[in-house]
């Protein structure tokens, strides 16, 4: 059992019963607050710095090559939780695309639906080829469901080039090249 | 020609009513917006900057500033409640629902007609006030007919015929009853010593901004002051003591039930009564038009002079306007019973034992000075 | 007589601990009985081929009591139990069958290292496709990985490249770079499916798997590599790229290409079905199944399935349809014509219908080729069934012919036809014009265009039901995906029509309260058949009854026609 100590209130002085030293105290706080500069942004014309870490709206990511990362792995749809992600997975065709036919593999159709986005960001986690980022995009509206649901060509429109420099089906091509072949 | 110069004194009094009404009501919208812009500085927002009229609006620089500072915010404000739909709850005592806007916002109108808001000097070099009514009861005019504005209150309340409403009726009803005893006895000293035996000014209002040349009545009767400004709170339903609209626990209080322009008379009687209340606080505490205690007036004796009383007298109003608002955005709201208990148990007896004080003190100096 | 019991049982001991298993049972399988979850694994060994013993993954450690040379009596430990000579190398599980008192450790130092040590050589040439692979979620390779492997690579060299998309046959697709060489593909083709198209050329790391050349792997049981292919290098030309495993819903089904009833899975997602496989019955169909049975799902969604149920071309409500079927039935003179594709269920219906109305019973048989594996002559899956129920007591005809003679002649005024389009079977157009025509089917065909009545019904990959095959098994199916909206089951249509005919109110059934009411009335069944509690691997019934039937059957797979006569002629009460 702990020894409970009782500790005695300080009693009021005669100024502070009156109160009027307290709210002096609190005008000064708000005049000062008055004088301060705000915290509001002018929205549409002022927009907030986002953070590099910031999970905004999923989008999909080119190669600096401009060729698509993606190749329906549906490893994002997987893990999803709350299901907003679906893709019909398609082959290349290796005679319309021949610089790319060794991918073999690419999304015929990707479907994010921003309605049930939760924007956890574990479909950028759980990515293999690193085609899915959420980025800066903070404001996405529309004016029917139909609307609010990313097909592929405006995932794509949204994400824009990811600059970075792995080009790991570059190195496969090459490699398929110029490799290790038997023959 | 001869009817018109006949009727020249009757049609007078009318264009100046007229005059002085609009210029009123162009502050009351106007002290909205001072409303809405010093709220929102204090909470470090912006406030309303978007509203532009076409011509104005669009001056250079002049044009964003005003934009800026939502100087037409009240034009867009005042359209938007008269085009919003009327909408009559079907459970309201029709007739004293539409009087009750009327009635709160009327008696802060009326009693414009006696107050002084500057002084000239007329052709034989004696100061007069710029008043409509120039009477020796002003003050009490003020405070018989402006107490009428709580039947506003009351009455919307009641011919609501909803329960938050007529709470809210009920409690500014009381809060009135309460603080008017306060303010009334607070006030009583400042007439005593200038109808004091001897003095030359007498019960006017004018008079009692010209005793104060020297010193400014806030300076040496400051309880008196403080008790009236309390008081003065209290009366214009302005937080800490809005108990009759109290958001948070009566929804919207007596104005619940009120939609659109209905709303927008109240909204505007509110600001007349702080506007009338500040005014009379200048008037009997701050000295008026004078210029600063104990300095002579630097006004001079023309149309420059006056003007120049008028507008120092509004800046001082401006200001205790200003004093209104960020008071309410510095002091919580009290709990009722705090509310009458510091009217009754406190704000009453210490304005009693102001008036016995003063009264034994201007005894005192009647019998010792003469 | 079970088989097992013949075999005499032997004890070993698995990380220390006693097993019975039967003699001469391989290291894998024993450690599988051992149960727990406990498994060696492995990526050449199967169970229904050949022992290659080339992927070297199940490596366990393997031992026996010692003995005195010289007296043969066992040696001790200290503690009294018998010392165990350890073999000083790992050897593999699948050529190493138990024998009496045979130690084996599967999760030692040793064991582990060598699995990793595998597990890493088998990796050094593998792609890094799991992303694109359609093996991944169900790639044997990939679990050992995680399980068994080091997780990252010390391989810096390039790796080899080898062809990626080579058409073996018109089913299969091989990406070579990703198969590890186990040669279960080349032992299926060789051993099962009898037809020795596949091998490897090359050596050493550039080993590659080809057809012999001229050839391609083009016989009806190809897709049976792909499903055997512990990796993701033999792929099905059909499922290729279409969807993940791991987004497919498995349901267990009977193969309905042949009175085999291969049992099956269907993997479906969303109503979807995506690819059929094969499910290990070893009374039945082993682990295969034809290709040409992985198709039958796709005419489900074809343009020509009837969706809604008409009365003389126009679209009712199922009890309106089904109150004009009982209409036209009482009127008389009622030939029904069954379906040895209909389920057990519903045949069983149809008797009572036949019953109740007098109607006369015809059936008739579709036979085919048989290829002596699992694909038999009679190519319906049901026609035991239709025998059980007793909806016919003689074997069916391949045509129509007296019934098209009892129409002509006007002995005949309302035919209803069950998935049998009358026109190909001997009654022409002209005919059915002159009867009424009650129409129960999936699809639109000639006889639904000229019915009276059109009761859509079910596809076996839409309803529950039992098959009963060749060797008078008793098997059940689920739904895998929900049928045509609207489209109700058939036993409740039917149900609707039986009903009324006895002047009773139609129940409203569940394929549960259906095996209440049938279970009894089917001598065959046991009384406390339920369809929910029926083993997934079947039921074997009393065949007794059927024996004088001569059935088109020849010898198959798992079915001898000769000796399962006499197995059943004179059943032996255990």
């Amino acid at each position: 059992m702990a020894k409970t100590k009782v500790l005695e209130r300080k009693p009021l002085s005669f100024a502070e019963k009156t109160f009027l030293p307290q709210i002096v105290s609190g005008l000064k706080t708000t005049f000062g607050t008055m004088l301060s500069k705000g915290v509001t942004l002018q929205y549409p014309e002022e927009r907030p710095v986002i953070p590099d870490n910031y999970r905004g709206v999923p989008t999909l990511v080119r190669d600096p090559n401009g060729r698509e990362k993606c190749v329906s792995c549906q490893l994002c749809e997987f893990v999803c939780p709350p299901k907003a992600i679906r893709i019909i997975p398609g082959e290349i065709d290796a005679d319309a695309e021949p610089d790319r036919a060794h991918v073999e593999k690419a999304p015929k159709e990707f479907d994010i639906n921003m309605l049930r986005c939760i924007y956890c960001g574990l479909c950028q986690e759980v990515c293999p080829e690193e085609a899915i980022f959420l980025q800066d995009i903070f404001s996405l509206s529309g004016y029917s469901r139909e609307e609010m649901i990313n097909d592929k060509e405006k995932l794509y429109e949204l994400g824009g080039t990811l600059p970075d420099k792995h080009f790991k089906w570059d190195k496969k091509k090459a490699a398929e090249q110029a490799g290790n072949a038997h023959h | 020609m001869e009817i018109l110069e006949a009727s020249l004194p009757y049609l007078m009094p009318v264009v100046y009513a007229v005059a002085m009404i609009s210029v009123f009501m162009g502050l009351c919208s106007y002290s909205v917006l001072a409303e809405r812009k010093v709220s929102s500085w204090i909470q470090g927002r912006v406030g309303p900057n978007r509203t532009r009229v076409p011509l104005i609006g669009h001056i250079p620089i002049l044009g964003n500033l005003m934009t800026g500072l939502g100087l037409f915010q009240p034009v867009a404000d005042g359209l938007k409640f008269l085009f919003k739909e009327e909408i009559v709850p079907g459970h309201v005592n029709k007739a004293y629902y539409y009087l009750a806007p009327i009635v709160a916002l009327a008696p802060a109108l009326t009693t414009m007609v006696v107050l002084p808001f500057g002084r000239y000097v007329d052709a034989d070099g004696i100061t007069q006030p710029l008043v409509l009514a120039n009477v020796d009861v002003g003050m009490l005019i003020i405070l018989g007919i402006s107490s009428l504005g709580v039947y506003g209150i009351v009455l919307a309340g009641w011919a609501s015929n909803s329960k938050y409403p007529f709470l809210g009726g009920v409690r500014a009803s009381a809060q009135m009853i309460s603080y008017e005893l306060a303010m009334g006895l607070a006030i009583l000293p400042v007439f005593l010593w200038s109808a004091a035996p001897g003095s030359e000014y007498g019960m006017n209002l004018f008079g009692v901004v010209q005793s104060q040349q020297s010193a400014w009545l806030i300076i040496w009767q400051p309880l008196s002051a403080l008790i009236f400004l309390v008081a003065l709170f209290a009366e214009t339903n302005r937080l800490p003591f809005d108990m009759a609209e109290s958001e948070t626990d009566l929804v919207g209080g007596f104005h619940t039930e009120y939609g659109c322009f209905k709303f927008g008379l109240f909204f505007v009687a509110e600001y007349a009564h702080v506007i009338m209340g500040s005014s009379i606080f200048v008037l009997l505490f701050l000295g008026g038009w004078n210029f600063l205690p104990w300095l002579a007036d630097p006004w001079g004796a023309g149309l420059f002079g006056t003007l120049l009383s008028v507008g120092w007298f509004m800046a001082k109003v401006f200001f205790m306007i200003f004093f209104f608002i960020w008071m309410r955005w510095t002091l919580p709201r009290f709990r009722y019973d705090q509310v009458m208990s510091l009217g009754w148990k406190i704000l009453l007896p210490l304005a009693v034992g102001n008036l016995v004080f003063n009264t034994i003190l201007i005894a005192l100096y009647d019998t010792f000075t003469r | 007589m079970k088989i097992e019991s013949i075999v005499e049982n032997i004890t070993i001991n698995i990380d220390g601990q006693d097993v019975d298993v039967p003699k001469g049972i391989n290291i894998i399988e024993a450690v599988k009985m051992a149960g727990k979850g406990k498994e060696v694994p492995h990526y050449c060994y199967h169970p229904k081929l050949s022992i290659a013993g080339n992927c070297r993954m199940c490596m366990v450690e393997m031992g026996m009591p010692m003995r005195d040379r010289t007296t043969g009596e066992a040696i001790l430990e200290e503690d009294g139990s018998p010392k165990i000579g350890w073999m000083p190398k790992p050897t593999i599980g699948c050529a190493t069958n138990a024998s009496p008192g045979m130690h084996i450790r599967t999760h030692s130092d040793m064991v582990k290292e060598s699995r990793n040590g595998v597990t890493e050589f088998l990796l050094i040439n593998h792609p890094l496709d799991c992303p694109i692979c359609d093996q991944a979620g169900e790639c044997r390779l990939q679990e050992f990985s995680a399980e068994h492997g080091r997780g990252y690579s010390r391989f810096i060299e390039d790796k080899n490249v080898k062809p990626k998309r080579t058409r073996l046959g018109p089913r299969v697709t091989l990406d070579d770079e990703r198969c590890i060489l186990c040669s279960r593909c080349v032992r299926f083709s060789k051993e099962i499916a009898n037809d020795d198209v596949l091998g490897f050329v090359d050596r050493g790391t550039y080993s590659t798997l080809t057809c012999y050349p001229g050839k391609e792997l083009a016989h009806n049981y190809s897709l049976n590599t792909v499903d055997i292919c512990p990796v993701g290098a033999l792929t099905s030309t059909d499922f290729r790229f279409k969807m993940r495993v791991w987004f497919l819903k498995r349901t267990h089904s009977i193969c309905t290409e042949s009175s085999i009833g291969a049992n099956t899975e269907i993997w479906s997602r969303e109503g979807k079905i995506y690819r059929i496989t094969p499910r290990r019955n070893d009374e039945v169909n082993d682990t295969w199944m034809t290709d040409s049975g992985r198709d039958l799902f796709k005419p489900i969604e074809s343009e020509d399935r009837l969706t809604h149920y008409t009365i003389e071309g126009v679209h009712t409500t199922c009890d309106e349809a089904a109150a004009s079927v009982v209409k036209l039935i009482q009127a008389g003179d009622v030939a029904l014509v069954g379906s040895a594709h209909s389920s057990v269920e519903e045949q069983f219906f149809y008797k009572q219908i036949a019953d109740r109305s007098g109607a006369k019973v015809s059936l008739v048989s579709h036979q085919g080729e048989g290829d002596g594996l699992l694909l038999s002559e009679d190519r319906s899956p049901n026609l035991r069934g239709a025998l059980v129920t007793g909806l016919i007591t003689d074997l069916p005809e391949a045509s129509l012919e007296t019934l098209a003679c009892e129409i002509n002649s006007g002995a005949v005024k309302t035919i209803f036809a069950v998935n049998e389009d009358l026109t190909e079977l001997g009654i022409s157009k002209e005919a059915l014009a002159k009867v009424n025509v009650i129409y129960v089917g999936t699809h639109a065909n000639a006889t639904s265009e000229v019915a009276s009545v059109v009761l859509p019904s079910l596809s076996v990959f839409e309803k529950d039901g039992t098959f009963i095959n060749q060797s008078f098994r008793l098997q059940r199916f689920k739904a895998a995906v929900p049928g045509p909206r609207g489209i109700e089951p058939d036993y409740t249509v039917l149900e609707k029509i039986a009903a009324p005919l006895s002047q009773e109110k139609p129940a409203s059934l569940t394929i549960d309260l259906v095996w209440e009411r049938m279970a009894p009335k089917i001598s065959q069944f046991d009384d406390s058949f339920r369809w929910r509690s029926l083993p997934d691997d079947g039921v074997a019934l009393n065949a007794s009854a059927f024996l004088d039937l001569d059935f088109v059957e020849t010898k198959n797979l798992k079915y001898d026609p000769a000796a399962f006569k006499e197995a059943h002629a004179a059943p032996v009460e255990a």
